[in-house]
């Protein structure tokens, strides 16, 4: 059985040199990997599965060195093979596709060029067969039109089509091992779809095996025949993914199931079970026939088109990135005559993918910017009719307040927790002196569960939970009625993930808030949210409450959605 | 400073006198980790004393010259030898470091409240204010640099406070568009748009949430014109459009000894230059070190 193994990795350790001494990122593992053989590797940020990949490829950063252990491919001992050696094995023997396709392109090379590179390089065709070749593969990705798209650059291609080139440059050479490394993180849900199966059926085809490397226990479980679950560096459980979700024996392998959304559980699901937390009741549904809180008519975003604009940057630049659309008319509808209402106290999903508005619909009813036409109403106020640039002096800024998708991104870097979650007790509350902010900033940390002595950190000393919970004391520290809630968990591990929804559900419970969730990740809305809305393409294609449109959905796209969501086996 | 900032003070108080003491163990690592740092780190502290206390230590008046000892090479009475007049040149050089220091802080210190704030707007703002700044610079740098600086000089009389405002002039270009970049990228960031949702007005996000976070790059950008900002100061006194002999400085005492080098009196040129390209060396390792200081990221 040994000699069958493609991949060997015994006992390995992979130690970091940093200022406070060596950590060990990687403790005794071992992994093997047969010929034609899928192996997830799951795990949790800082669980040391990527260290792993770079570490088979002889990848490590400087500060970082293969200490113990040994690791055999085909035969080969790879810990002690020589630098050139190794460089005619990446991209020839081993392949590795990255986490961000963009990046993994050189931004300003033709696709075409680019395959045609990996080509030479491994001697697999001449320059006069190179470009004959290299259309080849990408028709094999399924890339359409690939005569003209050898001519596209990175940035014409949608973040699903780079991936697709990034596939062809890593399968171009066929070698007998590919490293996926989070390969769907970022793309949307049927992008993920598409590209999984590109990746399954391209490998099962050609007999190689596959690490696929995910924080995705429903992802690995789907696409992978065995998996392996990594905690804090180490290997907790491997097993066959049938019998992993069947009977996981590991109690982390559990809590990241548990903590994993999925259909028939409610928050409280999601916690381990000996967490000891008050179990929050679903909401209470809206009283009918009470006064809407927040009511968005025909609401209409236009941009002008990328090319003519020049502008867009940062966030709107992610409104665009998903969809390419051909160069037509001057002017884009992001958002397209949507209207919806929200109660007091009712929670309201807004579901899409990237590219369909939702963000955009989420700024304007923020006021951060400024609808091309349309009302938004707050408290019967038409409080679109405020410029953008003055709304910070409006006496509804305080009303309406926000949990930011990226909690790293969304905390000025010199600023302490402390000062952070004052910030909006400073500006918008009146009447508050050193004593009472500081109390105030105490009992926020408080409700949101931060410790304390957490208070006076910076944002880079504080963990991914840590910063979601400045996030959200911040937003709630003046009382809102109306909290938009922007993908507050997508940058974050599911059990912390767990941990933060039902914390935000807590939170609705006691301080009678209503909110705005903003996800493309059906499955947590529907923990979450008593009402939801699918937009596709600025419009609104289905709306309902969440048990109906994800049980029964009435549109095709919803279906597509939810059907496009990895099961596990079981 | 207004009620509102007392009370940010307040709140982050408790933790200031740890972050200072925070960051001084950090620069003390960046400098056992990088000697070269701690070298320049040496070399600015040296360059401090001799400006601060040189006139009160040097042996000879810098001023007094004493014929009999003219064309002195260096000895013990005379460290660095004596010039044609016999005026002492290591008195010189030491108390020539006051002005030659003092116009390259002023300068920088000038051209950073200038540059950098015209730049952080025309990041932060866009539009016509950008379109301002952006053809400003361009028409500054559409100059060969020191040819301006010596038009500017000229037109305006030789005076320290010229040669300075000079200095920040041809530096700006440089300034406001680092910091517009800068400013720039962040003018969509995450914690400026919610800085907007807890109420903070476009002035005020300028100042207390982009500026904190652009400083690390200016205060490295400072560094590196300090010692550019120097030469340009030595610059314009070696070609006679500076400080005027016979007070002591840098690129007078080199233009004064130049003519004396193909007579073999080296010494009158060369210990000046010597203490300039020292200096110039000082503030461009300086600015490397403090990158690695002042970036937060980096502390933990």
């Amino acid at each position: 059985m040994a000699a069958a193994q493609l991949l060997d990795i015994k006992d390995l350790t992979v130690e970091f040199a940093t200022r406070r001494g060596l950590v060990r990122a990687v403790e005794k593992i071992d992994i093997s990997l047969a010929k034609g053989e899928t192996l997830g590797i799951v795990g949790e940020s800082g669980s040391g599965k990527s260290v792993t990949s770079y570490a088979i490829m002889r990848i490590l950063d400087r500060a970082g060195r293969i200490a113990e252990g040994a690791i055999t491919f085909g035969g080969m001992d790879l810990r002690s093979a020589s630098e050139s050696r190794m460089r005619d094995l990446r991209g020839s023997e081993i392949s590795m596709i990255f986490q961000n396709p963009r990046a993994a392109l050189n931004p300003i090379r033709k696709i075409g060029k680019q395959i045609e590179d990996v080509l030479l390089r491994h001697g697999q065709a001449r320059s006069s067969d190179a470009r004959e070749k290299a259309i080849e593969v990408l028709t094999q990705v399924r890339i359409a039109r690939p005569e003209e798209r050898y001519h596209a650059y990175p940035f014409e291609l949608s973040g699903g089509m780079c991936q697709r080139v990034v596939i062809a440059l890593a399968l171009a050479c066929r070698p007998q091992l590919l490293i996926a490394d989070e390969p769907t993180t970022g793309l949307d849900v049927t992008t993920q779809k598409a590209v999984m199966e590109l990746i399954v059926e391209l490998t099962r085809a050609r007999g190689m095996s596959t690490i696929l490397i995910t924080h995705d226990l429903g992802l690995a479980a789907a696409y992978c025949g065995k998996v392996v679950v990594m905690e804090k560096g180490k290997v907790v459980e491997a097993a066959k993914s049938e019998t992993i979700f069947r009977a996981p024996s590991h109690r982390y392998t559990r809590k990241l199931m548990r903590a994993t959304p999925r259909p028939g559980i409610t928050l409280r699901d999601l916690l381990p079970e000996d967490a000891a937390q008050p179990s929050s009741e679903r909401p209470s549904k809206a009283a009918k026939g009470r006064p809407k809180l927040l009511s968005v008519r025909n609401l209409v975003k236009e941009y002008k088109r990328q090319g003519q604009g020049g502008g867009l940057s940062g966030s709107l630049a992610g409104i665009f990135g998903g969809k390419k659309t051909e160069p037509g008319d001057a002017m884009f509808r992001a958002v397209d005559g949507i209207g919806f209402d929200i109660a007091p106290g009712e929670s309201l999903g807004l579901v899409g993918e990237s590219g369909c508005g939702k963000s955009t619909t989420s700024m304007m009813v923020m006021r951060l910017i400024d609808p091309t036409s349309g009302g938004i109403f707050f408290k019967g106020e038409d409080i679109g009719a405020v410029p953008a640039r003055n709304f910070a002096r409006s006496p509804w800024r305080k009303h309406i307040q926000m949990v930011f998708q990226d909690p790293t991104d969304s905390l000025n870097p010199r600023y302490t927790a402390a000062r952070a979650i004052a910030d909006p007790l400073l500006r918008l509350d009146d009447g508050t002196d050193k004593r009472s902010t500081r109390a105030r900033v105490e009992e926020l940390a408080g409700l949101v569960g931060l410790p304390a002595n957490l208070l006076g950190r910076f944002p880079h000393q504080l963990s991914g939970g840590q910063k979601a919970r400045v996030g959200i004391a911040r937003a709630i520290a003046l009382h809102p009625e109306l909290v938009i809630l922007d993908e507050p968990t997508a940058a974050l591990d599911v059990s912390v993930q767990a941990v933060v929804l039902n914390l935000l559900q807590e939170l609705k419970a006691t301080l009678g808030m209503s909110y705005l969730f903003v996800s493309h990740d059906l499955h947590v809305v529907r923990l979450l949210c008593d009402r939801v809305i699918v937009m596709r393409q600025g419009r609104i294609v289905e709306e309902g409450s969440a048990e109906q449109v994800l049980e029964a959905p009435k549109a095709a796209y919803t279906r597509e959605l939810i059907a496009a969501i990895p099961h596990p086996p079981v | 400073m207004s009620p509102a900032e007392a009370n940010t003070g307040a709140v982050g108080a408790p933790e200031s006198a740890n972050a200072l003491a925070a960051t001084l163990r950090h620069a003390r690592y960046t400098f056992a980790e990088n000697p070269v740092s701690g070298f320049a780190f040496f070399l600015f502290v040296l360059l401090l004393l001799c400006a601060a206390f040189g006139p009160y230590l040097v042996p000879y008046d810098p001023l007094a010259s004493d014929t009999s000892a003219a064309l002195a090479p260096p000895s013990l009475h005379h460290l660095f030898g004596t010039d044609q007049i016999g005026r002492d040149i290591f008195s010189r050089v030491i108390v020539a470091t006051r002005l030659d220091m003092s116009i390259a802080i002023a300068s920088v210190a000038l051209v950073f409240a200038l540059g950098g704030l015209a730049g952080i707007a025309a990041g932060f703002f866009g539009g016509w204010v950008d379109q301002v700044v952006g053809r400003l610079a361009d028409t500054i740098m559409a100059f060969p640099l020191f040819v301006l600086a010596m038009g500017i000089v000229a037109a305006l009389g030789n005076t320290v406070t010229n040669i300075v405002i000079a200095t920040a002039i041809i530096n700006f270009p440089l300034y406001a568009r680092v910091a517009r970049a800068e400013a720039n990228i962040r003018r969509e960031a995450g914690f400026v748009q919610a800085a907007r949702l807890t109420g903070n007005g476009d002035i005020r996000i300028l100042l207390t949430q982009i500026l904190p976070n652009i400083m690390p790059i200016m205060v490295v950008q400072m560094s590196l014109t300090m010692g550019y900002a120097i030469l340009n100061a030595a610059g314009l006194s070696f070609i006679g459009l500076g400080v005027r002999p016979p007070t002591p400085e840098w690129g007078i005492m080199v233009a004064e000894g130049a003519g004396f080098i193909v007579s073999g009196d080296w010494w009158i040129a060369f210990f000046p230059g010597l203490a300039l390209m020292l200096a110039v060396f000082c503030f461009n390792l300086l600015g490397d070190g403090l990158r690695d200081i002042v970036d937060p990221q980096r502390r933990s």
